[in-house]
């Protein structure tokens, strides 16, 4: 096995008193001594800082713009080329068969294509960038020497305005260049948590300092992977590998909002991405499965692999929770899985198997809390 | 009487003729924030081993097995309506239910508190 790495605040972490745990390749922090549950309330009630420098940063080049982001249409289901100058989109890789091969940020920085991808893909995605766009002419570069900070929640905005203004001004999934604790900072208004708050994409060098300076700020507490998961579930948004992967369509996914008019049947820019055929017929007979949001109606939670049944005796399982825990904000467990399209209707009761026992769990609307987004 | 403990970090006190369980500070900390606990019923007749306690974390399910034979006689609901008690005082009011045993003498061959103490390094 090859041996962990370690992002440029494994220090910072350590002397924050982190409990490391292996992820992707990482030695990551999952929790602090405040530990996962107050992680997460905090996040939700005034702000936490998250290390997410594993995730991999990738930026597109080429002479012309519009051809970068046409070029980079032909692998995503999403708008790139719609995608305005200083604004971020949700997008998918997708494989021949309209499954999903990763989930990313796309970011228009004017002369380039900024992008963050999962931890765990991002070899394969850059094989798949460079594949794909460099006989279009397109550079792939993909970024070493850059950490990613999270900040979020309530109070983030008066935490990162208290280094820079500026950033008081940028909107949800806006993007913009300034200056943070002396280094040049690539903001998005964006994150994983529900909340409001930003990413931070800074040079490694100046990860640690730019850490320091938001964790003085009042209301500030680092936050480990624990309450990233945990939030992000509540949030309902999906984790890859997990809510979607190589066997899960977008459709099927509940992400057909990801994949803008332009790019479906009847669009200007119609397929022309792998698995077009697929996934965009999927929008006319609809997915045979759905990701849908669970409540197990009792206290005990349903974790990841719980298999679902239509009854609560017999017959085969027919879907699956693929996140689920305790919600903190929620105050009790949630899911998330997939479930037949005939089950996925919010209201619909179904059982889920744990230590034996049936236990009902009811399909609901995601997310399980209000995001706050600054639209 | 003092503690006694066992390898799978439970505690027990003799009170009376019955014998109190839960689980040790080190266990409620190396497990995190306590978010469910299911207890048995009370009444039922339980043998050494048994899973008879399930307990889950904000991180993962565990189980919690009958230290020895006997009969439940009563279970501590304040924990099951209240679950982050057991992070609070695992070794006092979070104690997870009570047995009646045959063999008392079985607790002799447990380790006291220094010998947990070494037991978890």
């Amino acid at each position: 096995m090859d041996a962990l790495k370690r992002t440029p605040l494994y220090e910072l972490h350590q002397s924050l008193g982190a409990k490391m745990v292996p992820f992707a390749g990482y030695e990551m922090p999952v929790q602090y001594p405040l530990g996962v549950l107050k992680e997460h309330l905090h996040t939700r009630e005034a702000a936490g800082l998250f290390d997410v420098s594993h995730m991999g940063q990738v930026i597109l080049r080429g002479d012309d713009p519009e051809a970068v982001a046409l070029a980079l249409e032909a692998l995503v289901p999403v708008s790139v080329a719609g995608l305005k100058e200083d604004r971020q989109r949700y997008a998918l890789f997708t494989n021949d068969e309209g499954g999903i091969e990763d989930d990313l940020m796309i970011a228009n920085r004017g002369d380039h294509l900024f992008l963050v991808v999962n931890a765990a893909c991002k070899e394969a995605d850059v094989a798949r960038l460079r594949a794909g766009l460099e006989p279009k002419g397109v550079t792939v570069e993909y970024l070493e020497d850059r950490a990613l900070l999270a900040l979020q929640g309530p109070g983030a905005e008066a935490a990162l305005a208290a280094l820079n203004p500026a950033v008081r001004e940028m909107r949800f999934m806006d993007v913009a260049t300034v200056e943070l604790a002396g280094a040049e900072a690539w903001v998005s208004r964006s994150g994983y948590t529900g909340e409001d708050g930003y990413e931070i994409s800074v040079p490694e060098t100046a990860a640690e300092e730019l850490a320091r300076a938001l964790l003085d700020q009042a209301g500030v507490e680092p936050i480990g992977l624990g309450a990233r998961d945990s939030l992000r579930l509540e949030a309902g948004l999906c984790l890859y590998g997990h809510d979607i992967d190589t066997t899960t369509t977008p459709v099927a996914a509940s992400l057909p909002w990801a994949i803008q008019k332009v790019r479906r049947k009847g669009g200007d820019r119609e397929g022309g991405f792998p698995g077009a055929e697929v996934v965009l017929a999927e929008f006319e007979t609809g997915a045979a499965t759905a990701r849908v949001g669970l409540k197990p109606e009792g206290r005990a939670p349903m974790r990841e692999g719980v298999a679902l049944y239509e009854s609560d005796a017999g017959g085969e399982p027919v879907g699956k929770v693929t996140s689920g825990g305790f919600g903190p904000t929620v105050g009790g467990p949630v899911a998330m899985g997939y479930v037949p399209a005939a089950l996925s209707e919010p209201g619909t009761r179904v059982f889920g198997e744990v230590r034996g026992k049936r236990l009902p769990v009811e399909v609901v609307k995601l997310p399980f809390v209000t995001q706050t987004y600054k639209r | 009487m003092q503690m006694k403990f066992t390898e799978e970090h439970e505690w027990l006190r003799v009170e009376d003729d019955v014998v109190v369980v839960g689980i040790t500070n080190h266990a409620a900390e190396q497990l995190g924030d306590v978010v469910f606990v299911e207890l048995p019923d009370e009444g039922a007749t339980v043998s050494k081993d048994d899973e008879i306690v399930v307990i889950e974390s904000v991180k993962a399910a565990s189980d919690i097995l009958a230290p020895l034979d006997g009969e439940i006689v009563e279970v501590n609901e304040a924990i099951v309506e209240e679950p982050a008690k057991v992070n609070e005082d695992p070794e006092g009011d979070a104690w997870f239910f009570k047995m009646k045993v045959e063999d008392l003498s079985a607790l002799d061959d447990m380790m006291d508190a220094a010998a947990y103490k070494d037991f978890i390094g």
